[in-house]
């Protein structure tokens, strides 16, 4: 199982959430759109400009910019 | 025998489209549109977005707020009435939020309203299809007040995607009414007029779940902030809710409390019903 972040996720695989290195406000944000440890986590729809990408979480597709992706650490689970 | 088969099925099907039918509705509920100078009771309509709150909106007020699939789409909150038995409903519908603790615009309009605008009950609109994601504002809700219901909506889809909800189970667990729901097609609105006027009269107390924190040091510095918060805004609901946000170091709060803007928010949300009025109408029944 490969650990990475969420904005170098590629297409395809399913992945899962295993830390959200933000804190205060934005932890909070995080939290309340489902990501927290343990969420199952996919790249949902690529942006031709590559930012942002919209990844689907807890049956929802949430879009998050690059900056905001790479303080979520993932794992990667099955292609 | 055959005859008599003839005869039974057509009975039973009218009798399964009774609850859908707008005649049979229409002996209990009166809409009123925007027509509501006076009420006796004010319900919030909250969800996550995406979850047919304004549809539901609209089936109880008979307006036709805007319904669609974008963000932000209800992000002031709209208002309507209706008459259920001899009671005067406000409905306000408020903009899809995810959390209770964020700091967008609409999800701060929801906040506010649900917090300090003291609704008689809020209505959470929850979609079947993703409970996990939105029992989140549920249960934050259920923190703040007793008097709430849930809305299981988009029962249809659940059904359609093989998904088995059970909602008694659910009822127990979070220690509310909960009406499966499926408000495009019309089905669980009586259901849900009868638990907001249940709750809305005292007829069901809701007991929810809480998470009970059993920190005696929080809890001891809750109570001291608890005592400066009801010193300095008077009357103000939830002074445990702030407290606990400011030792969360929510920022929006804090500025809220610093500013004094914080004590306003009860003033101009909550607008209570002229009690002359409300007497005359009483003499006049």
């Amino acid at each position: 199982m490969t650990i990475t972040t969420l904005d170098q996720l590629p297409p395809g695989p399913q992945a899962r959430v295993t830390a959200v290195q933000l804190t205060g406000a934005e932890r909070r944000r995080m939290m309340d759109l489902g990501i927290l440890p343990g969420a199952a986590i996919a790249v949902a729809l690529e942006n031709p400009l590559g930012d942002p990408t919209a990844y689907r979480v807890r049956g929802a597709v949430i879009a998050l910019r690059r900056e905001q992706a790479q303080h979520i650490q993932v794992e990667i689970e099955r292609a | 025998m055959s005859v008599d088969n003839a005869v039974t099925q057509p009975t039973t099907s009218i009798a399964a489209g009774c609850a859908t039918c707008p005649m049979y509705n229409g002996a209990q509920l009166t809409r009123l549109g925007i027509n509501m100078t006076d009420w006796d009771f004010v319900v919030a309509l909250a969800g996550n977005p995406n979850t047919g709150k304004s549809t539901v909106f609209n089936a109880l007020t008979g307006l036709r707020q805007h319904t669609g699939n974008w963000p932000g789409k209800t992000v002031v909150r709209a208002e309507g009435g209706f008459l259920y038995g001899d009671k005067r409903y406000k409905l306000v519908d408020l903009p899809g939020t995810y959390s209770l603790l964020s700091t967008s615009v609409d999800e701060e309009v929801a906040r506010d309203f649900i917090l300090f605008g003291q609704p008689t009950v809020t209505v959470v609109i929850v979609d079947a299809t993703r409970l996990e994601r939105n029992l989140n504002l549920a249960l934050q809700v259920l923190e703040i007040t007793d008097r709430v219901v849930i809305g299981l909506n988009l029962m249809d889809e659940a059904k359609r995607h093989g998904l088995q909800v059970d909602d008694r189970r659910l009822a127990r667990d979070l220690g509310a009414p909960v009406v499966p729901m499926a408000a495009r097609q019309g089905e669980g609105v009586q259901a849900l007029l009868k638990a907001i006027h249940e709750v809305a009269t005292g007829a069901c107390a809701p007991r929810p779940r809480r998470i009970n924190h059993r920190d005696p040091q929080l809890e001891s510095a809750v109570a001291q902030l608890v005592r400066q918060i009801e010193f300095a805004f008077p009357g103000l609901p939830n002074a445990r809710w702030v407290a606990l946000r400011l030792l969360d170091g929510d920022e929006s709060i804090e500025r809220a409390v610093r500013d004094g803007t914080l004590g306003q928010l009860t003033q101009t949300v909550a607008p209570q019903p002229a009690p002359t009025i409300h007497l005359e109408l009483e003499a006049v029944n």
